[in-house]
């Protein structure tokens, strides 16, 4: 026991031996390094002051960008998909037979689900006058597939299109769809401007 | 003839007016009927997301939640305080805000600002990026303790506690570095947004995700139980910078509320391993041989920071493949070389849009050009942070009481409950 006793007391001199002589070093090399830490904690604001921006930015679907490629249906983090169908209706045709409403080599033109492009319904169809008729979208069952935006672009005027609902958007930090968006067609954009539409073209 | 030359450039007018209008109507297929029933277009009205004052109720929260996270595990030392603060956050910034806006994911966003002119920090992700790093400064890791919903949800659900050997777990604990170097780097080249693609949680805040993410999750979940916060430990890129800022932080948690006594009862206490024990009294350190080995190690430093700038270096045309631009360009040279055709979305929407060859195979080179710039750096980083890890372990003073490892430590306050000394108020 007297052994043990003595090895303690050894070992408690020792200690306060080092920490007089180690410990003002460590002590030092502290102090530097958070010195040396703090340092480009508080430089970031600074060097970043210019490159911030307190509004910052929301994901977009260039329209004219788009191939309507129908990834944006499966590659979104929301199911069903925050991008929705939009008309322009300005651009609209107000076709009877309108490519982004009915298949193609459908047997009769009516409204019918078998002659339905969208797999849906999503598209409403309301007589406005002879001939002309007008489309909506119903955005609670459109998945943003963009059978129909392919359908209007390649025979009609083009006036259906894709785009980003921000109500619906949790905006990630990188959008999913963007990552595999073939056409690089969702692209940030300004939060004050969030919609990118479709107008005419006069060129 | 002379009659033709007065009259010609009428005649181009004539034709270029009629060639515009041909355009114009190819564009507008089928004109805009001329209504006579009085219609008029419907407006179709967007909704906008939650306005930019909602992002900064995040940062006041976050700061709020820092606060009482730093008083409730150095002052108040209560571990039950700092599950109710897991769960509140949780609540918060996992199931309502949905795991966006994170810390974690912020590093990415201030990289893609630092080396991209085009684009620009929001400035909550700014906040959300330094607030918890100046706070480990302060008081150590308190945002992992109770603010990160991602630890929030792994340290509710920890309830069993396995010890892995410090073996596995050294090497295990490098993972993060490289998580983070590469994250960085993949961001600063505009190529992907690693970190919040492989964010295991968010699909559970969510609700919602890929069967891979929710299988990826559960996973991590499940053997969370057993060895705690797996997640935090292996993987956590933002967590390499808590560990870096938290072992110069001024005050710290401490197991004992007093005096240490060395009683050996919170050895066993830490999950994760992070309680530094104090030596025993006959420990008696031969000071000859570590020193010439601390040397080695020093020197080594710098050897191994170049030796991994090389190896980075050499490694980027690969790692640029990340980079869809430069997967595209692979996908269309083979077609060129090997005629296997390029039969991907990508590749479709390349062909349709028509951009030239050229154009692509220069924008790889672009990309490629970036990623040998940054990634020796990367490398650097790395070998930089073995080095000194090397180092650190050939030095080390006599240790007389028992203390949370400042860099490890999460402040979660397990170890309380294990302390026998009691302070009365």
């Amino acid at each position: 026991m007297p052994e043990r006793l003595i090895v303690q007391l050894s070992y408690l001199i020792k200690m306060e031996e080092d920490k007089s002589k180690s410990g003002t070093r460590r002590e030092f090399v502290r102090t530097a390094g958070k010195l040396l830490m703090a340092v480009p904690v508080l430089a970031l604001p600074v060097i970043l002051a210019r490159k911030t921006d307190a509004k910052g930015f929301v994901w977009q679907i260039d329209p004219y960008k788009c191939t309507s490629c129908e990834l944006c249906k499966s590659s979104c983090v929301m199911t069903p998909s925050a991008v929705k169908c939009t008309n322009a209706f300005p651009m609209c045709g107000y076709c009877d037979f309108c490519p982004g409403f009915l298949r193609q080599g459908a047997k009769t033109y009516d409204t019918s689900a078998e002659n339905q492009l969208c797999p849906t319904g999503a598209i409403v169809r309301k007589f406005v006058e002879e001939p002309y008729f007008e489309y909506t979208i119903d955005e609670k069952l459109c998945d943003g597939c963009s059978k129909c935006v392919k359908g209007c672009a390649d025979f009609g005027n083009g006036s259906l299109y894709l785009q980003i609902m921000h109500n619906l958007c949790v905006n990630c930090n990188q959008c999913a769809i963007a990552r595999v968006c073939p056409s690089d067609a969702v692209i940030r954009v300004q939060s004050e401007e969030p919609y990118m539409r479709k107008e005419l073209k006069k060129s | 003839m002379k009659k033709l030359n007065k009259y010609l450039p009428y005649i181009v007018l004539v034709v270029l007016f009629i060639w515009h209008s041909v355009l114009y109507a190819q564009q507008q297929r089928f004109p805009r009927p001329e209504f006579e029933s009085g219609y008029t277009f419907p407006t179709h009205q967007f909704l906008n997301q939650r306005g930019p004052m909602w992002e900064f109720m995040d940062v006041a929260v976050l700061i709020g939640a820092l606060l009482v996270t730093s008083w409730l595990a150095l002052k108040k030392r209560s571990r039950q305080g700092l599950i109710w603060m897991s769960v509140f956050s949780l609540a918060y910034f996992g199931f309502y805000r949905e795991g966006c806006i994170c810390a974690i994911g912020s590093v990415q966003n201030m990289s893609m600002a630092l080396f991209n002119d085009s684009y620009a920090m929001p400035l909550p992700a700014l906040l959300f990026f330094t607030i918890p790093l100046l706070f480990a400064l302060f008081s150590g890791r308190v945002f992992c303790a109770g603010v990160c919903p991602l630890g929030a949800i792994q340290e509710l659900t920890g309830f069993r506690k396995v010890r892995v050997p410090q073996s596995v777990e050294r090497v295990l604990a490098v993972i993060p570095f490289v998580y983070l170097g590469l994250a960085v780097l993949f961001a600063a080249t505009e190529s992907q947004f690693l970190i919040c693609r492989y964010d295991p949680f968010v699909g559970i805040f969510r609700i919602d995700a890929p069967y891979t993410m929710i299988i990826f999750g559960s996973l991590l979940l499940i053997t969370g139980i057993f060895v705690n916060r797996p997640y935090c430990r292996y993987l956590c890129p933002y967590g390499v910078l808590q560990n870096i800022f938290s072992r110069f932080s001024i005050r710290h948690l401490t197991i004992s509320p007093a005096e240490c006594r060395n009683c050996r009862l919170c050895e066993t206490g830490c999950p994760y391993d992070a309680i530094l024990q104090a030596d025993p009294a006959t420990y008696v350190e031969k000071p000859a041989e570590p020193k010439k080995k601390s040397l080695v190690y020093l020197i080594a430093i710098p050897v191994l920071a170049a030796g991994f700038a090389l190896v980075l270096y050499n490694l980027a045309p690969s790692l640029s493949v990340v980079n869809n631009n430069v997967k595209l360009a692979r996908e269309i040279r083979l077609e060129k070389e090997q005629g296997i055709k390029a039969v991907s979305k990508g590749a479709i929407a390349f062909f349709e849009s028509g951009r030239t060859e050229e154009q692509l195979f220069e924008k790889e080179q672009q990309v490629i050009a970036r990623f040998r710039k940054g990634a020796p750096w990367v490398g650097i980083f790395l070998g930089l942070s073995f080095g000194i890890g090397f180092f650190r372990l050939t030095v080390r003073n006599i240790r007389t009481i028992y203390e949370p490892d400042r860099g490890r430590c999460y402040s979660c306050g397990k170890c309380y409950k294990f302390c026998p000394v009691k302070i009365n108020n």
